[in-house]
Order: C-alpha cells, then sequence, then structure tokens
C-alpha cells in the first residue's frame, strides 16, 4: 500500500472540510464503541487485566527467538506449512508460488490488517485471482477501493446513504434498501465465493507457541468459513502476535473482545490445529507465513519496541479524540489512530511518516483504553524527540521552539516581552503561527496586567 | 507552612487574576506564600514538541528556583503534571528532580491532599458549573475528585455533560500544528456544554482554547480558571 502519512496535516485538514459526514459517522461508532468498553472494563479488574496480560506479551517479546522456534516446530508437528518473510517481497513471492501451484482462481479473504500491510490484495489481483474480501465492513471498502479506516471497523467512516448508494449503483438494490436487505445482498455474493473459492487467506489474532494453534475472533462467522471451506488455507501472522501458553487465549481472548467491542467474548473464536486429517473436512493444506517487515528492529529499539505488545483492537482509536474528527485515511498507512502514530514510524521509518507522532494532543485516553498498557503519549514523544534530533521538525518550528527557550531562560527579557504583549498591540493576524491560532479563535486578550506586576501589590 | 507558587507563563500572562485567587485563598487558610519572581515557564511547550534540549534548560532552571522551597503550588493541572512527571523522564536519575517532583502540587490536590480542607465556604451556593477536566491533570495526575468536591461543598452545582473528560483539542502546539482538527475537537466540546453560570478548568491553556472558540461562535458564557471559582467559594 502506499504510504500517504507526510501528508496528515492537509488530508485531515482537507477531509473536515470536505466530507463533514465521516466526522459524524466516525465519532457516533467511535462514542459507541468507547462507551461499550468502559462498560466492560468495569465489570472486571480491568487494571489487573492488563498489567497481566502487559506482562505475558512483555515475558513473550523478550523470549521470542525462542517462541518462533517452538511455534514453528509445533506448526510443523501438526502438518503445517511454516514460511518465513521478512518483506513483503517474501510474502509475495511464497504467496506466488501457492497460487501457481494450485492454480488459483478465486480467493476468500478473512479481513486482516497485515495483509493490507502486505498489499496482498493487488498481488493476487495481478495474479489473476479474483479476490473476495468476506468482512461485511471490509467487503464494502473493497467495492469502493478504499484503505480500511478503522482497524477493527474498516467501513467506520460511511453512513448507510453511502452504502444504500453503492449498492444502489452496484446490484441495483433500492436506495432506500434497509440494512437488512444489503447485508442479506452481500451474504449471496459471498456465499457463492466462499463455495467456489480455492484459497482462503486469513491473519491471526495469536499464534500459541506451545501448541501451534491459530487463534481468530470475529463476530460475522466469515472468518471460519473464509478459513475452513477452500482447500487451501494461508495465514500471516507477524512475529509479534504469539503467545506462549495455550492457557493464555484465557486471558487475551475475552480482554480483547471487550477493549475492542465491549463484549465478553467475540462471537466467533476459531482455534486452527493444522489441514484436515484422513476423513476430516476441511482445507487439506494449511500455511502460515511469519511476517517480520520491521518488527524485529523495532524490538531491538529501546524507546519504541512496547508498541509490539499491540493486540489491534483498535481501543485506543475508539478513545482517541483526534482520530474521532477524521477516521483513519488522512493518517496515510494501514494503522491510523494512536497506534498508527507510534507503528508506522517504528515500521516504515520516521522520514516516512514524520507528521504522525504529532496527531496527537497527549490527552492520554489511548493509554487508559489499552488492554496491554502501551504507553502510547510516552512513545509519542519519544518520537517527537527524534524527529527534532534529525532535523525533520519544520524551520519555523525550530525558530519558535528556540526563541521561546531564550526568552523563557532569562526573566528580564520575559518581562520585556510581556510588556511589549500590553504596550503595543500586535498584528496578530500576520504573524504566522499567531495566525494559525486567531483564525479559529479570534486575537488573543492578555490581562491587563501580568501576575508578577500584581504581585508587587500583593507582597505588602 | 510555606508555599512557594508557581505560576506558569500562560496564567501569569493571560490569567493574572488566577494567580491573586490562589495567593488570597493560601493566605487566608493560614499559608505563607512565596513567589520566586525568576520563575518563568515549566518547558512544558518544548517538551511536547519534542524540543528536549530547550525543555531541559528550563527544567533545570527551574529546578534551581524552587530548590528550597517547602511545597510548590501550581494552579495548572498539566505544568503540574510537567513539574511532577515529565522532569524525571528529562533529567532520569536526577535527585533534585525527584525531590521537587515530591513537593509539587496542583492547587485542588494540594488544598485536599496536604491541607486536608474540604470545605472553603458557600460563596458558590445555587450556581451552577461546567467543569472540564484538563487531561494531563485527570489522567497523568490523577486530579478528578479535589475540584469537584470543594466546587459542591461550597454549594455549586456540577452540570453533567457527556464530553468533560474529552480533550477539548488545545494540545499546546497542536493547536497551531493541526488547527482545523484542534477546533473540531472544541466544537465537539462546546457542542454538548450545558448552560451553566460557568465553565471551568485547572488549565489556562484549555480555557483559552475554549473561550476564543466560543467567542468565535458569539457563545457566551463565563469561563473562569478553578483558582478563581475557589477564592470566590471562600469569599463569597
Ligand atoms: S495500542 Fe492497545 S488499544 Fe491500540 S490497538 Fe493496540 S492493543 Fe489495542
Amino acid at each position: 500500500m502506499r504510504v500517504k502519512a507526510k501528508l496528515y496535516p492537509k488530508e485531515a485538514a482537507r477531509l473536515l472540510r470536505e466530507q463533514p459526514g465521516v466526522r459524524e459517522a466516525v465519532t457516533g461508532a467511535t462514542l459507541h464503541f468507547e462507551a461499550n468498553r468502559k462498560r466492560a472494563y468495569q465489570e472486571i479488574d480491568a487494571e489487573a487485566w492488563r498489567e497481566r496480560a502487559r506482562r505475558v506479551k512483555d515475558h513473550l517479546l523478550t523470549h521470542l527467538d525462542h517462541y518462533l522456534e517452538l511455534a514453528e516446530k509445533r506448526l510443523q508437528e501438526k502438518g503445517v506449512q511454516v514460511h518465513w518473510a521478512e518483506d513483503p517481497e517474501e510474502a509475495h513471492r511464497i504467496l506466488r508460488e501457492i497460487v501457481a501451484r494450485h492454480g488459483v482462481k478465486r480467493a476468500v479473504k478473512a479481513k486482516s490488517m497485515l495483509t493490507e500491510e502486505l498489499g496482498v490484495n493487488p498481488l493476487l489481483e495481478s495474479l489473476g485471482v479474483e479476490v473476495y474480501e468476506t468482512d461485511l465492513g471490509e467487503y464494502l471498502i473493497q467495492l469502493l477501493g478504499e484503505p480500511p479506516s478503522h482497524i477493527v471497523g474498516p467501513a467506520i467512516h460511511l453512513a448507510l446513504s453511502d452504502i444504500q448508494r453503492l449498492f444502489h449503483q452496484r446490484f441495483g438494490t433500492p436506495l432506500d434498501a434497509s440494512p437488512e436487505a444489503l447485508a442479506a445482498v452481500a451474504r449471496k455474493v459471498l456465499r457463492e465465493a466462499f463455495l467456489t473459492a480455492d484459497l482462503g487467506i486469513s491473519g491471526a489474532n495469536f499464534l500459541v507457541a506451545e501448541t501451534g494453534t491459530l487463534a481468530l475472533m470475529e463476530n460475522e462467522g466469515n472468518i471460519r468459513l473464509s478459513t475452513s471451506l477452500p482447500r487451501v488455507h494461508v495465514a500471516f501472522v507477524g512475529i509479534e502476535k504469539l503467545l506462549p501458553r495455550f492457557a493464555d487465549l484465557a486471558l487475551f481472548l475475552p480482554l480483547t473482545a471487550r477493549a475492542a467491542t465491549g463484549q465478553r467474548l467475540s462471537t466467533y473464536v476459531s482455534l486452527i490445529q493444522g489441514p484436515a486429517k484422513e476423513g476430516e473436512e476441511g482445507p487439506q493444506e494449511v500455511h502460515v507465513v511469519l511476517v517480520d517487515h520491521g518488527r524485529t528492529a523495532l524490538l531491538h529499539d529501546p524507546e519504541a519496541w512496547e508498541v509490539l505488545r499491540c493486540l489491534r483492537c483498535g481501543a485506543c482509536l475508539n478513545a482517541c479524540p483526534v482520530y474521532r474528527q477524521t477516521g483513519g485515511h488522512p493518517y496515510g498507512y494501514v494503522y491510523s489512530g494512536p497506534i498508527g502514530a507510534v507503528l508506522d514510524p517504528g515500521l516504515l521509518g520516521l522520514e516516512d511518516t514524520y507528521p504522525l507522532p504529532y496527531a496527537s494532543t497527549l490527552c492520554g485516553a489511548c493509554y487508559e483504553a489499552c488492554p496491554v498498557k502501551i504507553p502510547i503519549p510516552k512513545l509519542l514523544l519519544a518520537w517527537r524527540n527524534r524527529a527534532v534530533e534529525r532535523g525533520l521538525a519544520p524551520t519555523w518550528e525550530k525558530g519558535a521552539m528556540q526563541a521561546f527557550a531564550k526568552v523563557m531562560q532569562s526573566p528580564s527579557l520575559y518581562r520585556l516581552l510581556s510588556k511589549a504583549l500590553r504596550g503595543f498591540p500586535l498584528p496578530q493576524d500576520l504573524l504566522p503561527l499567531l495566525k494559525a491560532w486567531t483564525e479559529g479563535r479570534g486575537p488573543l486578550q492578555p490581562s491587563p496586567k501580568p501576575f508578577h506586576q500584581l504581585w508587587q501589590e500583593l507582597k505588602e | 507552612m510555606r508555599v512557594a507558587l508557581f505560576i506558569t507563563c500562560l496564567a501569569d500572562q493571560f490569567y493574572a487574576e488566577a494567580g491573586v485567587a490562589t495567593v488570597r485563598l493560601l493566605r487566608a487558610l493560614g499559608v505563607e506564600v512565596d513567589f520566586p519572581e525568576e520563575q518563568t515557564c515549566c518547558g512544558q511547550p518544548a517538551f511536547n514538541a519534542g524540543h528536549w534540549n530547550e525543555a531541559r534548560h528550563l527544567a533545570q532552571r527551574t529546578l534551581g528556583i524552587f530548590q528550597d522551597a517547602e511545597y510548590v503550588v501550581l494552579p495548572s493541572g498539566s505544568c503540574a503534571s510537567m513539574v511532577k512527571n515529565h522532569y524525571l523522564e528529562l533529567l532520569p536519575g536526577d535527585g533534585e528532580a525527584l525531590r521537587l517532583s515530591e513537593k509539587t502540587y496542583e492547587l485542588s490536590q494540594f488544598l485536599v491532599r496536604v491541607l486536608g480542607v474540604t470545605e472553603l465556604g458557600k460563596g458558590l451556593q445555587g450556581k451552577t458549573i461546567a467543569y472540564h477536566h484538563g487531561c494531563h491533570a485527570l489522567r497523568e495526575l490523577g486530579v478528578k475528585e479535589e475540584p469537584l468536591l470543594l466546587l459542591k461543598n461550597s454549594g455549586a452545582e456540577i452540570l453533567p455533560w457527556e464530553a468533560a473528560e474529552e480533550c477539548c483539542g488545545f494540545g499546546g502546539l497542536f493547536s497551531v500544528k493541526l488547527p482545523e482538527v484542534s477546533l473540531a475537537m472544541a466544537d465537539r466540546k462546546i457542542s454538548t456544554l450545558p448552560k451553566a453560570d460557568a465553565l471551568t478548568s485547572t488549565d489556562a491553556g484549555c480555557l483559552l482554547h475554549l473561550t476564543g472558540r466560543m467567542g468565535k461562535q458569539g457563545r457566551n458564557m463565563r469561563v473562569v480558571p478553578l483558582a478563581t471559582l475557589l477564592w470566590e467559594a471562600y469569599a463569597g
């Protein structure tokens, strides 16, 4: 996928101006999810669950080599073919071979952010394979040719009327078709695809090292169908998605569901233990592609590695008042919102994602929501500091900060500025920084006298 | 008891009255108040924007100024958090930073937790108030109940506000780096704001941003720093 993160400020502004409906749709949906999460956290000792989950993940990440080897061994014992892909090119090569070997004509896909990261759909299309996204939201944005706008709810930015219009154009449904009627149309198309596809593609919420078990969570049932009906199943798994023990699922499945949607558990959980055995129904071949794509490098970064705990639950997006205004598209990459702002620089490099660490007010709502306690504000600050050190900050900002520090280090300069602020009216609209402020909020009006002057009167 | 006041640059320039109110209130409660006159800014704007060298110099300066204070009190949640939490990240292993951290409080936090004062007077009897939880006060300092308690006990009614704990979109440099998003966030806050006699918060930055935005929209409402209201609670 093309990375457009550099355009973030412009794109966010443009979207707010030109597509106000997105803001409405995203705000409504995220507030709803956020309220559900809060309620679901209240039912448990959330602090204890989160702390436990954090520790399990930290243990995993600090012993990742061991668990990756173990997972590979267990998967192979179960008859799963294990592949390693360091980057999207390697992942493509692996998939291309599978497609060629099986003469794949049609593939069904279960929603997976990693396959977005790898550009699996464009690859398959280039190979002449017909690809169907089978998660309803993902199917909608596939029809529209858009990237996902949210980790869990890819079509969160669409209003019902957008979908009605889309289906009207594509399938000739009436413009006022009910959500049920629309879902029925999609179901019909997708059912046909499930029954005729030769390849099923998925990601994984978790891969248990101890047992070589893939765990997948969903509410629609399409993941179960994608991974069980076609004769070949390929799962792309980020190397950070492992869990040490099978028993860890007892914590991570319900915690993820609570964080993501406020459910106690998702409607379906699939635990995949290799291809079908003699006399069983199910895929004859299961492939697991373990993908690095920048993760090992991140793991060795002492200031940024904590982001690898991420479960992709999307809770931080739902809690984020910045994300809420625009949805995910302006962020310019697969991962948006608070997690995107700290993950994308790690995966893609800070140079190509520079403005993202600034896509936050540091309000801390993301950290409060995160089921594995990723200190997102702290990571944002670390990336910002790096950006400044690497000279990525714009010249005006550097100048302003240096001037600011200079004034603030000298009480006499500070007092002088304080006098100037009141002495003559500043052309606030002409100064670039002030203009950005005054346009939406009117001119700054200082107190008639600053406190340090009033203090002289209070002293007596 | 002696308190050194850190008034912070934004309040000094834009909410000087809140500083006066803080002094009057603390004195009325029997506390001696110092105002070290060399103080300027805690360095938060530079720190948050990633300019840590600049922030570090300002932090070191502040450490020197408040070295001998018994307590340091700020009428601002985010500056208090900067001193209390982030100086430790900026100057790891610095003993002075740790000592300053331990003796630093946001005003309402100081009143309730250190002085044990939960009732100031009945000066706000019958007033309705909308309280905006500044993010750093709320999530970094854990100041949530203290201001509400003090306001309620002085007779004020805190109106329910669905967005009370949501960020207003100020965020320091964020407000000028991403002005459109910042304003959209303010608009969401304002659109859900109940009709109250006053809107208040611990943070000057949030108030400046919200007041400005409301002014642009022609919405008139009294917007005052918490310190001012707390003084009114006491003095009537
Ligand atoms: S950072 Fe935390 S809250 Fe956000 S998607 Fe990852 S696990 Fe969920």
